[in-house]
């Protein structure tokens, strides 16, 4: 890694650190219904918006009635989306005059941008309409972002709250959020894409004639509003297929660099939030720490893997072995392995290279970040809320040990909680372990993977623990558009939104009613470096060992059998 | 004399013998399915043992399976020995209590007025029965007096040689079964039904099978079985995973791997964690009703401790000697010695102690005789002499008594509270000097006695509360714990501020009545914290209730006892404080061995994983970092290595982790540096140790 590599890393750090006090705080104040600068401008809006929708914002909800419309809302959204898919050809704005969408592949795709993963089985500009990539995905990446947000919020205010019955109302937040937070920065973020030369358009695919005289038809359309919310959401889900690797949606190193601020911004500012929320800014920084410590380790163990170069390269003969293979030349090593370890920690899924193409071990830093359950920084909402069920286990397990009842901002981690936190790290964990294995032992699941060997179970693995973790990267020499594979990733992908935000809402509503216990000496401190490094350590052990023997076959075997020059 | 429990041996022979009968009988798959964890063991150990028969059956070699299969009885087997010896040592804290409740035979009334008895068992009775207990008879069960007063021994409970007095009505007339009656007779209103008195309910709490889980435990538990899960699917998954590579795993390597990674070390101690919890409590002469009890004593916030008898030695001693202008010492101390001399209360000896050592005054050498002295009554609230003769020119009166003048006239000398004796004398003469004597003594914490002659106040006795030595660092140490000191006490705001600085607690409650103390525990949990006290009046009931923490002292009323979540049968106020302590070592103890367990599967994970897979892809062989020597040794090992540890931690398990009361943050890094860190290191160590023997003995 030379200069130039380290130089950017910690520039990115340095700008989502700055960020997260002034972003975390602005949402804090959003979420408590406080007045904003923007208020004036968008309260009208906002009232409008629940009269129209016979929301009435000063009533609030039970964690069962909050669970309920997050339900109610993704469901519509899944039918909604499907329709549209479905019904693409009879629908304007359609210069390319695509077809509609063939059933299976509708469904995966609806149920992958409702749960805000967006998988992609289809590329975009030849299977999507301007009129489905804006009214259909666009608007699933604003709503799903938000639906995630809201429930991170639920849960804080759970944590926040004393004795209280309810944990807010899904409706408010989730327009409050949309409204003050994701559609400002996006407006923002799409005009600076759109000065670095992103397409924003609704004019048919350009011809050109190459200078061989050849016919070419350049892909365009309303690319940079997509762009922006793709990042900020961690959606993911591209306008392009070869998404954010495409010149088109990411052409500049300052676009590269937005993009993946852009990424972390609403993850980080999420736990300043909480620390704002419950009244002491140094738990969120812990947590931010956590996730920093997490985050710096992938870093530094992908960086080192794809400096050592292929092996199989040297044996060649070449000065310089660098892996540059699915890499774009124009970002490089460092941008490129910063990208990919930003996106699968935080759940986006964009991506600006083919993850398949890096160094084995390089390439199963984005495997873990998805496996330890999205909580490095994470998507939207889910990042926080994921780690706090991670804080739940810690602070159980080693919180006895201080002689108490374990307790967590003065509420006491008990039975009810313990068992919802249980539930919900055991989801990812089926879907991850449970639909891979079917998908090896049957035939219809295995015939997608392209490569033999421990490589072509990476590609399984990654299909199914991106789907699982709600991410939507794709490892890439996959067959993902096969009915199978369609519907149990489908199924993937909802066990992982909903089978955790259900118990997430559960654990919001338990913790609400509870008192808090006053702060003394007695209390476990959750905001020191000893609890950072103690939280660090159960997310390894208890999220990352319960993979470890899969990952020994996948991605350790080849890299150890390409130390032997065995390759696939 | 309180003589404890002798301290049973952590490896004493009998408990070890019984414990392993027991163990093999826990076998039982009911016993066995109220731990989740160990059930499971069981499940695979029978597993293994099924697949080494069918490979024996077919001619196979099944040396290493057959050892697996042994060594994951074993580990079920050491996980029930655990429970079983620590149900062994509570068991014989409680056989000698038993003893006393079996056969003993009760003489029933039918009626308060009766005059005629039935014999019947004593496990016959129900609440609400009358008994006769007559000297020589032995208590046949827990009631109150309702008629009579006796004397009875309660040694076989408390320890405690001297008889104590029970009588009906008041504070005293609660009576434990399985305690003697050494003279009189008393009726008795029994009020447990068979199976719930106080020894029932210790017997239960120190055995296993009837045992109830409390809080905390089931929310472990909970932990346990979702980790359980979470590995079963990591275990069964594999093989598909596997088969991608054409790699082919023996059911018993996966079997192994299934027990290695699970958390059997935490789940077979759990209980036995939670056994010997109780059984500590036993030992220090507490028992609790619920486990819940006793974890709640390691989270309590608030400790309300009574003053006397608590912080400051139950009884005050004469410090000074305060007369009033016009009034030499020496006469206020003669006065104050006179009417002390048959006080037998510690304050009032201390007053004759303290005037003979200021002024030389002698007991001995006293014509008593001739001096009538008027005991202390609840009415009049005062105690004193009568003494023949008159001495108005205050030349001293010890002679009088000797001159035995003929004349009727007769000197009163009084001492008592302030309130009483000025009502004797009449507001009229009470100086503002004696005023400000007595404000200055209640400032200081101290307890103004007035001596009077006649109608003449010729002082203050102050009479000091002396602080228990040493309690101040204990309350500091409290305070380091995060746990706040309220004193009660039914003295004056002044003087209850003056002893509370003196003793350092962070608060206190004056004037206290029942209502108060009770309205004061209420406060505090609104805020979230959770109270202890302890109390022995009916009047502390309710407060006793409330409170989260309730400890009843063994003396108090039947009432108090049925109120409080604890008994102390050595009434020792002073107590509550190591009950907390043992509170908070069960939750640690927990702790740390859930924490220990959870990091031994990374060594264990490394031990394992490569042996299963080498066969398919020898170059795994690189993440056999212990180097072991053969996949079959390195799965042996850790199987082993698995069983073995819950032995290791079995006198862990039952002693404790070691507790030094600090601040949660420092225990916490000490606690994860040896559990945590500890638990990570130690199994890479102890595999290789092991891996060396299994190979050095041939056994794999």
């Amino acid at each position: 890694m030379d200069a130039s590599g380290i130089l950017q890393i910690v520039l990115f750090v340095g700008i989502v650190v700055a960020i997260t006090p002034l972003l975390g705080g602005y949402m804090a104040r959003v979420f408590s219904g406080e007045r904003v600068a923007l208020s004036r401008a968008l309260g009208p809006l906002e009232r409008a918006l629940y009269r129209l929708c016979g929301v009435r914002p000063e009533q609030e909800q039970h964690w069962t009635a909050y669970a309920l419309s997050v339900l109610t809302f993704s469901l519509a959204g899944v039918l909604l989306l499907y329709a549209l898919l479905r019904a693409q050809s009879w629908l304007p704005f359609n210069p390319a005059g695509l077809g509609s969408m063939p059933p299976d592949l509708a469904f995966n795709t609806a149920v992958s941008f409702v749960t805000n993963t967006n998988w992609q089985a289809y590329a975009g500009e030849s299977a999507l309409s301007y009129f489905s990539q804006m009214a259909g995905l666009t608007v699933q990446n604003f709503v799903s972002a938000a639906a995630g947000i809201a429930v991170a919020v639920a849960l804080i205010r759970g944590f926040a709250r004393r004795s209280a019955r309810t944990v807010g109302n899904f409706y408010v937040d989730l327009t409050r959020t949309t409204l003050y937070v994701l559609l400002p920065v996006c407006v923002v973020g799409a005009l600076v894409l759109v000065w670095q030369g992103v397409p924003q358009t609704l004019g048919a695919y350009t011809e050109a004639t190459t200078l061989e005289g050849d016919r070419q038809v350049i892909a365009h359309g309303p690319v940079a509003s997509q762009m922006m919310i793709k990042h900020l959401g961690t959606n993911g889900g591209g306008f392009f297929g070869q998404n954010a690797a495409h010149p088109f949606e990411n052409p500049t190193p300052l676009a590269n660099l937005i993009h993946m601020v852009a990424i972390f911004a609403i993850g980080a500012g999420l736990t300043n939030s909480f620390g704002r929320m419950v009244g002491d800014v140094r738990q969120g920084w812990a947590l931010l720490a956590v996730m920093g410590v997490l985050f710096l380790a992938g870093v530094a163990v992908a960086c080192w893997a794809e400096a050592q170069g292929n092996p199989a390269l040297a044996a060649l003969g070449l000065d310089q072995p660098v892996n540059m293979e699915g890499k774009e030349v124009r970002f490089g090593i460092a941008s490129t392995i910063l990208f990919a370890v930003v996106t699968t920690a935080a759940s986006c899924g964009a991506v600006n290279a083919m993850h398949d193409s890096l160094m084995p071990l390089a390439g199963m830093v984005p495997l873990v970040n998805m496996m330890l359950g999205e909580v490095i920084v994470g998507g939207v909402g889910a990042g926080l809320y994921g780690m706090l069920l991670f804080v739940v286990m810690a602070v159980f397990i080693a919180g006895l040990m201080v002689g108490r009842t374990p307790e967590y901002l003065g509420k006491k981690i008990e039975a009810r909680e313990i068992k919802l936190a249980v539930l919900a790290i055991l989801a990812p964990a089926f879907g991850i372990l449970g639909l891979g294995a079917l998908s090896i032992v049957l035939p219809a699941g295995a015939a997608s993977a392209t490569a033999a060997g421990p490589h072509g179970l990476s590609e399984i693995l990654y299909a199914y623990t991106s789907a699982a973790a709600n991410n939507g990267s794709a490892f890439a020499g996959f067959a993902a558009n096969t009915p199978y594979q369609n519907g149990m990733l489908a199924l993937a992908m909802l066990i992982g939104r909903f089978l955790i935000i259900v118990p997430v809402l559960a654990i919001a509503g338990s913790v609400a009613a509870k008192k808090a216990v006053p702060v003394s000496a007695g209390t476990f401190p959750t905001h020191g470096g000893l609890f950072v490094g103690l939280l660090v350590g159960v997310i390894l052990i208890v999220g990352g060992l319960t993979f470890f023997p899969t990952l020994a076959l996948g991605p350790i075997a080849e890299h150890l059998l390409l130390a032997t020059g065995t390759l696939f | 004399m309180i003589h404890r429990p002798k301290a049973i041996g952590l490896l004493d022979r009998a408990i070890l013998r019984g414990a392993a009968l027991d163990a093999v009988r826990k076998l039982n798959p009911r016993d066995l399915a109220r731990n989740p964890v160990i059930f499971v063991t069981a499940v695979a150990a029978l597993l293994s043992s099924l697949l080494a028969a069918g490979d024996l059956a077919t001619g196979g070699s099944v040396a290493v399976e057959g050892q697996i299969a042994a060594w994951l009885w074993f580990t079920v087997l050491f996980a029930t020995f655990a429970e079983a010896i620590a149900e062994g040592r509570g068991k014989a804290q409680a056989a000698s209590l038993r003893k006393t409740r079996t056969e003993t035979p009760a003489r029933k009334l039918a009626s308060a007025d009766a005059t005629t008895t039935t014999a019947v068992p004593a496990t016959s009775l129900r609440a609400g029965d009358l008994v006769l207990v007559e000297a020589g008879d032995v208590i046949p069960g827990d009631g109150d007096v309702v008629s009579g007063i006796a004397t009875v021994d309660e040694s076989a409970i408390t320890g405690e040689s001297a008889p104590v007095i029970r009588e009906s009505g008041g504070d005293r007339s609660a009576v434990t079964g399985g305690t003697r009656v050494v003279s009189d007779r008393i009726v008795v209103r029994i009020t447990t039904n068979p199976g719930e008195s106080f020894l029932d309910r210790m017997i239960a709490l120190v055995e296993g099978a009837k045992r109830q889980k409390t809080p905390n435990e089931i929310a472990l538990t909970i932990l346990l079985v979702g980790m359980t899960v979470l590995f079963l699917l990591v275990v069964v998954t594999l093989p598909a995973f596997a088969s991608w590579s054409g790699t082919v795993i023996p059911a018993v390597y996966l079997v192994a791997l299934l027990i290695t990674l699970i958390p059997t070390t935490i789940g077979g101690l759990l209980s036995a964690i939670g056994i010997a919890g109780m059984d500590r409590l036993v030992r220090f002469n507490v028992i609790a009703k619920s486990g819940r009890a006793v974890e709640a004593a390691g989270d309590v916030d608030v400790l309300l401790l009574d003053k006397t008898g608590t912080i400051t030695l139950g009884n005050r001693q004469a410090a000074e000697f305060i007369p009033v202008p016009g009034v030499a010492e020496r006469e206020l101390a003669e006065a104050a010695f006179l009417a002390s001399l048959a006080d037998e209360t510690p304050e009032g000896k201390s007053i004759v102690a303290l005037a003979r050592e200021r002024f030389g005054f002698h007991p001995d050498g006293l014509e008593r005789d001739a001096l009538t002295f008027i005991p202390f009554t609840a009415q009049t609230r005062m105690s004193g002499v009568d003494v023949p003769g008159q001495d108005p020119a205050g030349r001293g009166l010890r002679s009088v008594g000797a001159q035995a003048a003929p004349q009727a006239a007769i000197t009163e000398i009084r001492k008592g509270a302030s309130d009483a004796i000025v009502a004797r004398v009449g507001q009229r003469n009470v100086t503002r000097d004696l005023a400000l004597a007595v404000e200055r003594v209640a400032k200081a914490g101290g307890t103004p006695l007035l001596v009077a002659k006649d109608a003449r106040v010729l002082g203050v006795v102050y009479l000091k509360d002396i602080v228990k030595p040493g309690i101040r660092e204990r309350f500091q140490t409290l305070r380091a714990m995060g746990i706040r000191t309220v004193m009660v006490t039914g003295d004056n705001p002044l003087t209850a501020a003056a002893i509370a600085a003196e003793a350092g607690v962070d608060d206190f409650l004056a004037e206290a009545t029942p209502e108060r103390k009770l309205e004061l525990i209420r406060s505090h949990q609104a805020e979230g914290r959770l109270v202890a006290m302890c109390g022995d009046g009916s009047n502390d009931a309710p407060a006793l209730a409330q409170a989260d923490v309730g400890v009843a002292m063994n003396t108090g009323t039947q009432a108090a006892r049925e109120a409080g979540n604890m008994v102390d049968l050595e009434s020792d106020p002073t107590k509550l404080i190591e009950i907390v302590m043992i509170g908070k070592q069960l939750l640690m103890s927990r702790g740390a061995l859930t924490t220990f367990s959870i990091a031994n599967d990374v060594a264990k994970y490394f031990a394992i994983i490569p042996a299963l897979f080498i066969a398919g892809i020898p170059q795994l062989q690189a993440l056999n970092v212990m180097g072991l020597a053969s996949p079959q040794s390195a799965v042996l090992s850790a199987i082993i290595f698995n069983a073995l540890v819950i032995v290791a931690l079995i006198p862990l398990a039952l002693r404790g982790v070691a507790y030094r009361p600090a601040p949660a943050a420092v225990l916490l890094r000490r606690n994860l540096l040896v559990y945590g860190l500890g638990g990570l290191v130690v199994p890479f160590l102890g595999i290789k140790a092991i891996d060396l023997a299994v190979t050095a003995l041939g056994l794999a």
